[in-house]
């Protein structure tokens, strides 16, 4: 069945794969290479909020849509058109069959009008309410609670905006709602209200949409191996999933800021259950027993990308460097030694990750996690992070400047771990450490981000400078 | 920490063959009450190291677990089972005290139920 699916009009490469996983979750059946069809309505492009998706049921879509973070509604479409006569023809030739159970003088009912593009006032909306009169309604409006919301969408001709595409022809919709999305779960799950925050908190948004990419539920375990202040954890326990966090950073994961102001506390405040553990180690050696594996069904995290804040791994800084030679903590000392930490670059890190997921993840589990990628002009090719064990099914970019974005990576893992995948992992591990500084100045993204201008076109013609790039589209669209 | 964690966790100091499983220091051990999963525990069952897991719960004062792991089909059946071991697994914390290592005596400092599992420098 076809479903006009309506979008919120933001982080607009996240809506389609957001909505291929909740259709995996609640039970979709989509074939090994394949993923959901969709259309794009008549001289509509993809940036558009409205795309018809085909699902097996309405059940399925009302879940999706419940849900979904930016899923405003999912509806049956009972007629589209360019213009109201248009949209008249289009209703009246939808089969009755399928119209006339909901129009019933038992039911009750609500018609509401959106635009999209410019404001209505109250009575251009009634105006179009009562266009509608050549659809036999027999049941009672009602307006706060009814057994059926029928909507009247309306898309109107826009220029250019933020960079992105104009839209070109007016064009009207109307149908029924299927399903529609929880408004209530972003205003409580706000950052601005969250008791413990970090530098790096990842926002109640995105941390929502990151756990539906890795289908988080009830039953499940998740697993962040940077777990910070526990933003992304918190979204996944709301989703119903058992979570488990590590830290290499022990006063963030530890302490917090006080007994009331910690990991834990974010979860009390939403009434949530806490994480299973909590643990303090280094990604880099991981302290797991040898023989476990398969344990976590999907790991989500955003590593450090060494912007803002970089990573650390274990071993002293300058005996990485090599600057000092490799020494021995006095055992007097021993016991309340705070070890040093080295940097750990974003490549090294990535690996890492990707080899404990690739060893940690159930069989079809998901690995959701951030990339940062420099926004190079030329328009090369970017590789993202592969693996063997791995599958890549969604990429999803958000810009953060005109300099960088990052992607929402959707790893499904399709193969089992080996006795060479360890043994490679093991070989390129010892890599990194033979050859630490190399890898450090590899793809080193904090400085490219940070450079400054070049001096060059300050001398040039003055209106070249004020728009030396092209106006990007920013952060939330 | 709770008896899941620790079910995970080995001494990784660099040359240590055996470092698993690790020995509980119970400083304090308190109880906290979890809602009762039993897909979640039936789920966990299969990657537990029972003996591991019997000689922890016994550091930490519950000695209700059988001392061999029982077969997969009492987890369908024996739903009293189950709510031991989802006792065992999640209500048990260890708040203060320590991980050892069976190899070379490492502690591993266990702090408001945070397990400090870092190396020193010369470890690594």
């Amino acid at each position: 069945m076809w479903f006009l699916c309506v979008f919120y009009h933001r982080l607009l490469d996240f809506r389609k794969p957001e909505v291929e996983a909740l259709a995996e979750l609640f039970g979709e059946e989509i074939a090994e290479n394949e993923s959901l069809q969709w259309r794009l309505p008549e001289h509509h492009h993809n940036d558009t909020p409205f795309h018809f998706v085909q699902l097996s049921s309405e059940e399925i879509a009302r879940n999706i849509a419940k849900r979904s973070i930016l899923v405003k509604g999912m509806y049956e479409l009972w007629g589209e058109g360019t213009c109201y006569e248009e949209l008249k023809e289009s209703i009246l030739s939808y089969p009755d069959s399928r119209k006339l159970q909901f129009l019933t003088s038992d039911s009750t009912f609500r018609i509401s009008v959106e635009t999209f593009g410019k404001a209505l006032t109250f009575e251009e909306q009634k105006d179009r309410i009562q266009s509608l009169t050549y659809i036999p309604f027999e049941g009672r409006v009602n307006l706060k609670n009814p057994d059926h919301n029928f909507f009247l969408m309306e898309m109107i001709e826009s220029e250019e905006n933020n960079g992105l595409q104009p839209i070109l022809q007016r064009r009207i919709f109307f149908g029924r709602e299927v399903g529609f999305a929880d408004r209530k779960l972003l205003p409580t799950f706000q950052l601005k209200s969250r008791t413990y925050l970090g530098p790096t908190a990842m926002d109640a948004e995105m941390a929502f949409l990151m756990a539906n990419q890795a289908k988080a539920t009830s039953g499940k375990l998740v697993y962040d191996p940077f777990v910070g202040t526990g933003s992304i954890l918190v979204s996944a326990a709301q989703f119903g999933a058992m979570t488990m966090g590590a830290d290499i950073d022990i006063r963030v994961v530890r302490d917090g800021r006080g007994p009331d102001c910690n990991v834990w506390s974010n979860f009390k405040q939403y009434g949530l259950p806490m994480p299973v553990a909590l643990l303090r180690m280094d990604n880099n050696l991981p302290p797991w027993r040898s023989g476990l594996k398969e344990i976590f069904d999907a790991i989500i995290c955003d590593p450090p990308y060494g912007v803002r804040a970089g990573g650390r791994k274990s071993g002293g800084r300058k005996i990485l460097r090599g600057t000092v030679d490799p020494y021995t903590v006095p055992d007097d000392k021993r016991t309340d030694h705070i070890p040093s930490t080295g940097a750990y670059s974003l490549v090294e890190c990535v690996h890492d990750l990707l080899h404990l997921a690739a060893r940690m993840l159930v069989m079809k589990g998901r690995l959701v996690f951030f990339f940062p990628v420099l926004r190079d002009e030329t328009g090369g090719e970017v590789k993202f992070p592969e693996h063997p064990c791995f599958k890549l099914v969604a990429v999803s970019e958000q810009i953060l400047s005109s300099r960088y974005s990052r992607v929402l990576l959707t790893m499904v893992k399709v193969e089992p771990y080996s006795e060479e995948i360890k043994e490679a992992a093991r070989l390129m591990h010892l890599e990194f450490r033979e050859n630490h500084l190399k890898w450090l100045e590899d793809g080193n993204i904090h400085s490219s981000v940070f450079k400054p201008i070049d001096s060059s076109q300050i001398h040039t013609d003055p209106k070249a400078f004020k728009d030396p790039k092209p106006k990007y589209r920013g952060k939330y669209v | 920490m709770r008896l899941i964690t620790h079910n995970m966790l080995s001494c990784n100091i660099k040359g240590v063959t055996n470092g698993f499983p690790l020995r509980i220091e119970a400083g304090n051990v308190i109880k906290k009450e979890v809602d009762f999963n039993p897909d979640f525990i039936r789920h966990m069952f299969a990657k537990l190291e029972w003996k591991a897991l019997v000689e922890g719960a016994r550091s930490m004062g519950y000695a209700e677990l059988p001392e061999d792991s029982p077969d997969a089909a009492v987890l369908e059946s024996d739903e009293s089972f189950l709510k031991k071991l989802h006792h065992a697994l999640l209500e048990l914390h260890l708040e203060e005290g320590a991980l050892v290592c069976p190899e070379t005596g490492r502690k591993f400092p266990v702090n408001k139920g945070i397990p400090n599992m870092l190396l020193h420098e010369d470890e690594v």
